[in-house]
Parts: C-alpha cells; sequence; structure tokens
C-alpha cells in the first residue's frame, strides 16, 4: 500500500430518487472526486446539498444511478451485495452524527463488533485491539459501561474507537461533532486527526463547523449536488 | 471474559436479555402451550391405554367363530309364499380349526393364538347352582391371549384334568374357595367333578360370576364337541391393526371373524373423538404460540431497526441479520418447550395424586413418554424458527441506510 495510491475514486457520480414515480428528484448531478490513501479530507456544504447522500455512496450503503465507483482500487458496480458487504466491512469505519453504539452492548464489545462481525466470534486478539483503542481515546476504566452511562463526548469517542478496529483504509464520519459541545468536538476531531497521521487511514468528514473545516488537508465543497470547490 | 460465542448468537442472546419483559412474557407463553399440549396428550394417551387394556385385558383382539347357519329356502320357484325361519344356533367346532389356527399364526401381525371350547352349562354345590360360561383352554396358549395370571387371587393358574379356574364371584356365591370341589353340568347332560385350582378377579362382576376354566379335553367333552372347538382367539400386535388382520382371515378362511374394534365400536370412537379435539386443542395451541412469537419479534425487528442499519454498516451480510432473529424464534422454542416439559411433568404428578381409581391407586402414572416430549421441543422449535422467518426477513431486507435515518 502506498502512500501516494488512490482509496477513492469518484467519476461521473450522479444519484437520483423515485425514478419510478413521476417526481423523480437528482440529488448528485456528475460528481467526480478522488481521495488518496492517508488523506484527511472535509466535504462541506449546505443542508440537503447530497453530502450524505455521496458519503452513504462512497460507504457503500447506496448504490449511484450512474457514475464509477472505486474502492480501494475495486470498481464496486461488478460486486455483488456479498461482497459489498465484505469490503465495507473491511476498508471502512463510520462514525455517525448520533453515535449510534448498540445499547445493550458494553464500551468494549462495541468496539469489538467490526472483529466479531469479521471473524465471526469474538477472540483475543480482539479483545486486545479494543482495549487498547478505548485507551487511545481516553476511556480506559470505561470498557464495562454501557452507552447510556456513558456522556455524548464519550459515547462518539467509543464509535471513533470502533470505527477504527480493524484498521480500516477509509473513515468516514457524517457530522461527528454535529450534536457536541464545542471542546467535545475539538476532541473527537483531535482524535481523528491523530489517528489519521499515525495509522495512515484517509478520512472524509461531513461538517457545518468551517474551523473544523479549516483543519483538514482539503476541502470538497458541493452545493445542489454538485461540487463548487475543491 | 466469557464472551466467546458466534457473532450471531451473541446478538441473539443480548437482544433476548435486553428485552426483558417481552422475552418473559412470551417465554411463558410458549412454557403454557407446551405444558398443556404435553400433559394433555401424555393424559390422554395414559387414560385411553388404560381403558384399553381394562377391555382388552380379558378378551381376545380378533375372535374367529364357525360361520352362522342360515335357513335356505328349498321350495320351487314358482311357489307363491313361504315364512323363513331363522335358525337357532347350535354349538358347532371350526371346520378344520388347526389348519385355520396354522393359517392364523403365520397372518403377519398375529401375535399368538388360542383354541377355545365354550358354551353354557351350570356349577353346582350342595343345593346351589349358578349359570356359567364353561371356557375349555390349553392354558400355556391361553396365557398368551390374555394375561389370566395378572388377574389370579388365589391358587394358580392351570388347568387340565379336573382342575379348574373359576372367578371369585362364582366362588363366593358357591361357598368354595382353592381345593375345593363342585359339579359342573352342561345342557348335553353330561356332568364332572372338578377341583378348583385358582381363583381370579377381572374387575367385572358379571365376568367374575360367570367364566369357569377348565382344560381343553374336558370342554371337548362335556360340551359334546369332540376334536373340535368353538372358537379361535387371536392376539395381534398393534391393536389398533386389528381390524385388517381380521379382514384378511375373513376373506381366507370364509369364517365368521370379529375383531374387537367391531364388538367394541363405541369405545372406539369415543377413544376417536378424545383424540380429535386433543389433535385440535394442539393445533389452536400451536397457532397462538406461533402468533405470539411472531408478533414479539416485528414489535423487536422495528425496535431494532437503528441497530440493524448499523450492523449492516460494519459489515454484516442480510444473511447474518436474518440469522440473528430466527435465532430467537428458535430460543424461544427451544427454551419454553424445555421449561414447559418440565411444568407438565410437575401437572401429571400434581394430578397423579389427586385423581385415584376406586381401589386407591393413582388413575395414571405420571410419568412423560419421552418421544411425546422431544416431539413437543422438536416442533416448539419448528414453530419458533417459522414464526421467525416473517420478522426475520423483514430485517435482513430492511435498507441500512433508511434504518439507521429514522
Amino acid at each position: 500500500m502506498n502512500a501516494g495510491g488512490t482509496i477513492v475514486e469518484l467519476q461521473g457520480i450522479c444519484k437520483s430518487y423515485g425514478l419510478d414515480t413521476p417526481v423523480a428528484t437528482q440529488v448528485l448531478h456528475g460528481i467526480d472526486a478522488r481521495l488518496a490513501e492517508g488523506e484527511f479530507v472535509a466535504l462541506v456544504g449546505p443542508s440537503g446539498s447530497g453530502k450524505s447522500t455521496l458519503l452513504n455512496i462512497i460507504g457503500l450503503l447506496e448504490r449511484p444511478t450512474s457514475g464509477r465507483l472505486s474502492i480501494a482500487g475495486r470498481d464496486t458496480a461488478a460486486l455483488g451485495e456479498a461482497d459489498l458487504t465484505e469490503l465495507r466491512g473491511r476498508t471502512i469505519g463510520f462514525v455517525f452524527q448520533f453515535h449510534h453504539l448498540l445499547p445493550g452492548f458494553t464500551a468494549l464489545e462495541n468496539v469489538m463488533m467490526p472483529a466479531i462481525i469479521d471473524r465471526g466470534l469474538a477472540d483475543a486478539q480482539a479483545e486486545a485491539r479494543a482495549r487498547e483503542l478505548l485507551a487511545h481515546v481516553g476511556l480506559a476504566g470505561a470498557e464495562r459501561k454501557k452507552p447510556s452511562q456513558l456522556s455524548g463526548g464519550m459515547q462518539q469517542r467509543v464509535a471513533v474507537a470502533r470505527a477504527l478496529a480493524l484498521s480500516p483504509r477509509l473513515i468516514l464520519a457524517d457530522e461527528p461533532t454535529g450534536n457536541l459541545d464545542t471542546k467535545s468536538a475539538e476532541a473527537i476531531f483531535d482524535l481523528l486527526l491523530q489517528f489519521n497521521r499515525e495509522m495512515r487511514s484517509a478520512c472524509l468528514i461531513v461538517t457545518h463547523d468551517p474551523r473544523l473545516a479549516a483543519r483538514c488537508q482539503r476541502r470538497i465543497e458541493i452545493v445542489d449536488g454538485r461540487i463548487v470547490g475543491a | 471474559m466469557k464472551l466467546r460465542l458466534p457473532f450471531e448468537w451473541l446478538v441473539a442472546l443480548r437482544y433476548l436479555r435486553e428485552g426483558r419483559m417481552q422475552t418473559v412474557l412470551i417465554l411463558s407463553g410458549v412454557v403454557g402451550g407446551v405444558a398443556v399440549i404435553v400433559f394433555l396428550t401424555q393424559l390422554i394417551t395414559q387414560l385411553q391405554a388404560a381403558i384399553i387394556e381394562r377391555t382388552l385385558g380379558s378378551q381376545a383382539h380378533i375372535v374367529v367363530r364357525p360361520p352362522e347357519e342360515v335357513a335356505r329356502r328349498s321350495l320351487p320357484p314358482q311357489s307363491t309364499a313361504a315364512i323363513v325361519q331363522p335358525r337357532s344356533q347350535r354349538l358347532r367346532s371350526v371346520d378344520q380349526w388347526e389348519a385355520v389356527l396354522g393359517l392364523a399364526a403365520d397372518t403377519p401381525g398375529v401375535v399368538a393364538v388360542s383354541p377355545v371350547v365354550s358354551g353354557a352349562g351350570f356349577a353346582l354345590r350342595g343345593t346351589a347352582n349358578q349359570a356359567i360360561a364353561l371356557t375349555g383352554i390349553d392354558t400355556e396358549r391361553y396365557r398368551r391371549v390374555v394375561h389370566v395370571d395378572r388377574y389370579l387371587v388365589a391358587g394358580r393358574f392351570a388347568v387340565g384334568g379336573p382342575d379348574t379356574v373359576i372367578g371369585v364371584e362364582l366362588a363366593k356365591d358357591l361357598g368354595v374357595t382353592v381345593g375345593d370341589r363342585i359339579r359342573v353340568l352342561t345342557a348335553e347332560g353330561r356332568d364332572e367333578l372338578l377341583t378348583i385350582v385358582g381363583l381370579f378377579d377381572i374387575g367385572n362382576r358379571d365376568l367374575n360370576r360367570r367364566w369357569v376354566f377348565v382344560g381343553i379335553k374336558l370342554a371337548q367333552s362335556l360340551l359334546d364337541l369332540p376334536g373340535g372347538v368353538s372358537n379361535l382367539d387371536i392376539v395381534v400386535d398393534d391393536i389398533f391393526g386389528a381390524d385388517a388382520v381380521a379382514d384378511r382371515l375373513r376373506v381366507q378362511t370364509g369364517l365368521q371373524v370379529d375383531s374387537w374394534m367391531q364388538t367394541n365400536a363405541q369405545l372406539l370412537s369415543a377413544l376417536r373423538n378424545q383424540s380429535v379435539s386433543n389433535g385440535l386443542i394442539r393445533a389452536f395451541v400451536v397457532a397462538i404460540v406461533a402468533v405470539g412469537i411472531a408478533s414479539v419479534l416485528v414489535v423487536s425487528v422495528v425496535q431494532k431497526q437503528r441497530e440493524i442499519g448499523i450492523l449492516r454498516a460494519m459489515g454484516a451480510s442480510p444473511g447474518r441479520v436474518m440469522t440473528v432473529f430466527l435465532l430467537q424464534g428458535g430460543l424461544y422454542g427451544l427454551v419454553g418447550s424445555g421449561l414447559g416439559v418440565a411444568l407438565a411433568i410437575g401437572l401429571l404428578h400434581f394430578f397423579a395424586r389427586v385423581y385415584r381409581n376406586a381401589d386407591g391407586s393413582p388413575l395414571f402414572a405420571p410419568e412423560i413418554d419421552s418421544g411425546i416430549a422431544l416431539g413437543a421441543c422438536g416442533v416448539a422449535l419448528l414453530v419458533g424458527l417459522a414464526s421467525a422467518l416473517l420478522p426475520a426477513r423483514r430485517a435482513a431486507r430492511m435498507d441500512p441506510v433508511q434504518a439507521i435515518r429514522t
């Protein structure tokens, strides 16, 4: 894996909803973009501009209506549902706006979950890695706590640790600091930057916060489903 | 840490634990349903077995008799009127009974055949006399047809020569006991002095008063049936297959062949009706349990919508999400049926103590047939899985983007 390689490549990505209805709406109009390995990029734009849709398409949660998407060098159009699921699990880590932790599981189990899904069951290696990650995000000692016993900032830190569980080459974060106070938001952002530097994971972060966007290496701005600035 | 479970089990078990109230409620539904099914089935099976045992304990499954004698018109065809009187049926032997016995013994399903010579007579002692049914048998052969030893209350069951075994009621009426002698007289005008070697109690007053067992040779001479037998008593291995065996023998021999199912038609239809209503109850309980499990899981899938989306985003395939919910349904069925069988055993022990026969013995044994128990668990497991199928498919088909957004 060379640092100059491409992790995400988008060519003419279009997305429309409701094509089989009379009120079809096109959300994305021919997006061309490229994300290099280890890059730290902000995705900005007003509400309804198509940021989340683009993130979901890159995250392989949705398929584009047309256009070409390559993840880690693999053309996704040719992949079936099972391959997409596997590629998603191994290559991409998600951090959502609302932490989206599994409420029935402890912080440690939540961080182990990607490894459990990937390997079929929890092994010692997954547990060691999860403990290490939790310590790294400053939550050593909170392993046994359920999400409901943690503050919003702590929950989001668990979510960041979970996204990193399988050392993904790409981290997609959809407004990860959106519902946090400034201090917690800074802390989460710092964590993502730190992991980006240490593990060379590429990061694509949707954010409304211009201060945070300014700290990224690069900004991609979309308005009405078109890239207006990169 | 002990969480070394496969992903699907880990998540399924955690979801069951998380929805504590739902789990407890639906589980108690399954437990109650399975307990009712197992308890009812066991109770009815045992009661039916007891009734059949009591009915068939003192009678053969199939009886072969000579064909009834019918009167035929012997007038010329152009005669205008005739009165045909039904003939009285005299005691006759089964024609070539040794050959018929061999044929019956070789018929598949037949366990034992016993030749019997029976006819009417009187038992006398002093001034007392009683009408009796004289039954001439071969001790060993008859033992395999009717478990007479089980009903023996005094002496031994062995007839032959002047030895006889009579019922307790007859002994009381005549004032005799084992070792005493009685005189037996038949309509053929022959009589014989017999020694009582055993007393039986079949549990039926009339039979206890009328049945007198003697050796086959003696009965033949008393009833003037030299070398003949009046009927052949047959026991089959499958009692409900008796009709089929009887039909076959009837066709093969042309004799009159009656199975217990014909002579006890009313009892049989009562038993059948009981089984049908039990089947109906079972079907309804199974349906209700299935609907219960399905509805709980449908609610659970809706509640867990977002989590399902997250699991999918983390790389869980639709198939594995489906397995998570199928497992929950299967576990409801399996755990519920295990506890249900335990509850049924408890109920049986309780009712076995409450309900007793006239003589104080329990009406039924508080035992669970392992086949019924395993069958109930198997059905519950299948019902659990089947009811989970719809909710599980719904979970698997969920669009992760939609699921996370809601």
